[in-house]
């Protein structure tokens, strides 16, 4: 994370962010049809990483559960479409609003009783276990059969967000954009200042007047709801929903993958992290396909998850910025001599 | 129907039994080491792998074959630590929980490349034989396993409370730093530690290699048992694993008698939230995390 107050890096970062967007609607508009649908789910993955890195990289708790959020949002936006015939808008508000108060709710039960640390990680995989089991057995929902969204007619319809992959393309890029720019944003202003405070040291933060409980309950929420947006157009995307693929543990971990393999508590982290590791997996999947060995992109994620804790444990993007700086400021300060020099 | 209830609650204890060697392993871990080994499951499989292999291959008893897992689990164990585990030891919690989860995915991906996903159907004869006692009835295959994971968890026991090095291992859980300070070789001991947790795992798993079909994905499934049970008894107490194993056996057996099978898969995560949420430190759980 650069720390750096100077206004030019500052306006350096935001036109980065712009270019690389820039960059990713340009590959939008003539990439192939499986590139497109791949950068989908990574940009997906990208914001989601996003919502679950305000809560570990800023915050400071940690959940192996955010399925349960996905899992909430998605069938919040396929059963009042697929059901009711109401624009997936109001679902992805809905799916919002509701994982907001469940994850609220279970923040509020744990941190209540110190339950911290490792004690609510589990709580978030005991959660979203319970609720994969139960809308698997749960009719009204569609059960283990799932759900499924009429086959898309091809043509945009931005009000029922229907359309092609290029479309769901495009979807994906402004979320991921709005989750880049949304987290510089809450990390630099005084609700990322005390998250970051709690993170490093609760009983510090609260000996400085921070209501810690209410500041935890709020990161725990705000991320839910994101997990919750993201899960919602997943489901659209994908065109069906069951509950063991969109709750299961699977997805806790491609959502953490993304921030910790690109750098924990960085705007930029989830974008490289799930743009190294999504087609990693994907390649591998393929690859362990026609070689009919199967597991071989299980064993690629792993081995990237160790490899990138053990030596690179900030993840690539702090390590890519170290780099930078590295090359960067040594020269402007031989540049900055010489002119002295001059004078 | 006084014959059935009966039936159900002795098969969850007997199984229960085996949960609790299962949690015994993920909480002696924890104790001493204060990681979470979020590969537990996957050491059970590999346990479940031998226990299949070695019946099937040499026809031997199932004691055999779990004794051979514990040897092979516990060097497997032991390797792990001093070779990864051991680096991320004085990590954040938060890198070691991602380490382990990369660890589980690796085995999970070799399991499946070794042995492929189809489950493999248990070759041995015992599944099939069953004990009356009164007006219960019994497998043979539940009761061995239970009687050996009783066993060996009283003899688990016995070791950690009387022997100089149950108690060196002890006295680290206890205080790393004192530890350190009176001369404890640490590294063995985190070493040995991680081995007999990892050789707790596949002892269980070969115990209940005739009563489970051998297959990669039960690994994820493991995992999570032993975290409700460790935590439904508390992280880190022994006597909190094996009261959780049973609670969770039973309260498994009843459920699948009274509900549906789903609900059966669910209780234990139901439990789970409602111990954590009233109970947060389990039965008999460590102060602090």
């Amino acid at each position: 994370m650069q720390r750096t107050s100077d206004q030019a890096s500052d306006a350096k970062r935001w036109g980065a962010g712009v270019a690389v967007f820039a960059v990713l609607a340009v590959v939008g508009g003539v990439s192939s049809a499986y590139v497109i649908s791949l950068l989908t789910i990574v940009l997906l993955f990208t914001f989601m990483g996003q919502s679950w890195n305000l809560m570990l990289g800023i915050g400071g708790q940690l959940s192996i559960g955010h399925a349960l959020f996905v899992g909430i949002g998605a069938y919040a936006v396929a059963i009042l479409n697929i059901k009711y015939g109401i624009t997936p808008w109001i679902g992805l508000l809905l799916g919002a609003a509701i994982a907001g108060v469940v994850g609220a709710v279970l923040a509020w039960l744990s941190f209540r009783f110190e339950v911290r640390g490792i004690y609510f990680a589990l709580l978030t995989i005991a959660a979203a276990e319970f609720a994969r089991i139960m809308f698997g057995g749960w009719d009204y929902v569609g059960g283990m059969q799932g759900l499924f969204y009429p086959a898309p007619s091809g043509t945009m319809d931005l009000a029922m967000l229907r359309g092609d992959s290029q479309f769901y393309y495009f979807v994906a890029l402004v979320l991921a954009a709005v989750g880049v720019a949304g987290t510089e944003l809450i990390s630099r202003s005084y609700w990322g200042y005390v998250w970051r405070a709690m993170r490093d040291d609760d009983e510090a933060a609260r000996a400085l007047g921070v209501r810690t409980f209410r500041h935890k309950v709020l990161v725990v929420s705000i991320s839910a709801a994101g997990a919750a947006i993201g899960g919602g157009v997943l489901g659209l995307v994908q065109g069906s929903i069951f509950p063991d693929s969109i709750m299961g543990m699977g997805i806790s971990v491609d959502v953490l993958i993304g921030p910790v393999v690109g750098g924990l508590g960085t705007a930029f982290g989830p974008l490289i992290g799930s743009m190294a590791a999504i087609p990693l997996h994907h390649a591998m999947g393929s690859l362990g396909d026609s070689l009919g060995i199967p597991g071989l992109n299980s064993v690629a994620y792993g081995a990237v998850l160790i490899l990138v804790v053990w030596f690179l444990p900030d993840g690539i993007w702090p390590a890519v910025v170290r780099l930078y700086e590295a090359v960067q400021l040594p020269a402007r300060s031989r540049i900055s001599q010489l002119r002295k020099v001059e004078e | 129907m006084l014959s059935l209830w009966l039936n159900v609650l002795a098969s969850g204890v007997l199984i229960g039994l085996v949960y609790g060697l299962v949690a015994l392993g993920l909480t002696i871990i924890f104790g001493v080491m204060r990681v979470v080994n979020f590969a537990h499951g996957e050491m059970v499989v590999f346990g479940v792998y031998i226990g299949y292999w070695t019946v099937r291959i040499w026809d031997v008893p199932i004691i055999v074959a779990a004794a051979i897992a514990a040897v092979v689990m516990f060097l497997f164990g032991y390797l792990l630590e001093t070779l990864v585990v051991k680096r991320f030891v004085n990590r954040p919690h938060h890198y070691q929980f991602i380490v382990f989860i990369g660890l589980s995915l690796l085995f999970s991906g070799v399991l499946l490349m070794s042995f492929g996903p189809d489950p493999r159907p248990t070759a041995s004869q015992l599944s099939f034989q069953t004990v009356k006692v009164g007006p219960l009835t019994l497998d043979w295959a539940r009761i061995q396993a239970a009687a050996t994971a009783g066993l060996l968890i009283a003899a688990l026991g016995a070791y950690l409370k009387y022997s100089t090095f149950g108690r060196s291992l002890r006295a680290a859980a206890n205080n790393r730093l004192g530890g350190l300070v009176v001369g404890l070789n640490i590294p063995r001991v985190y070493a040995v530690t991680f081995g007999i947790g990892a050789a707790c795992a596949g002892v269980a798993g070969a115990l209940i290699s005739p009563l489970f079909d051998a297959q990669p994905y039960l690994a994820v499934d493991f995992t999570l048992l032993a975290f409700v049970t460790v935590i439904v008894g508390g992280l880190g107490s022994f006597g909190g694993a094996l009261l959780g194993g049973l609670t969770i056996g039973v309260a498994e057996a009843i459920a699948a008698l009274m509900f549906t099978p789903s609900m059966k898969t669910a209780l234990p995560y139901a439990l789970l939230i409602i111990i954590l949420i009233f109970r947060p430190r389990g039965f008999f759980g460590a102060k602090d995390i």
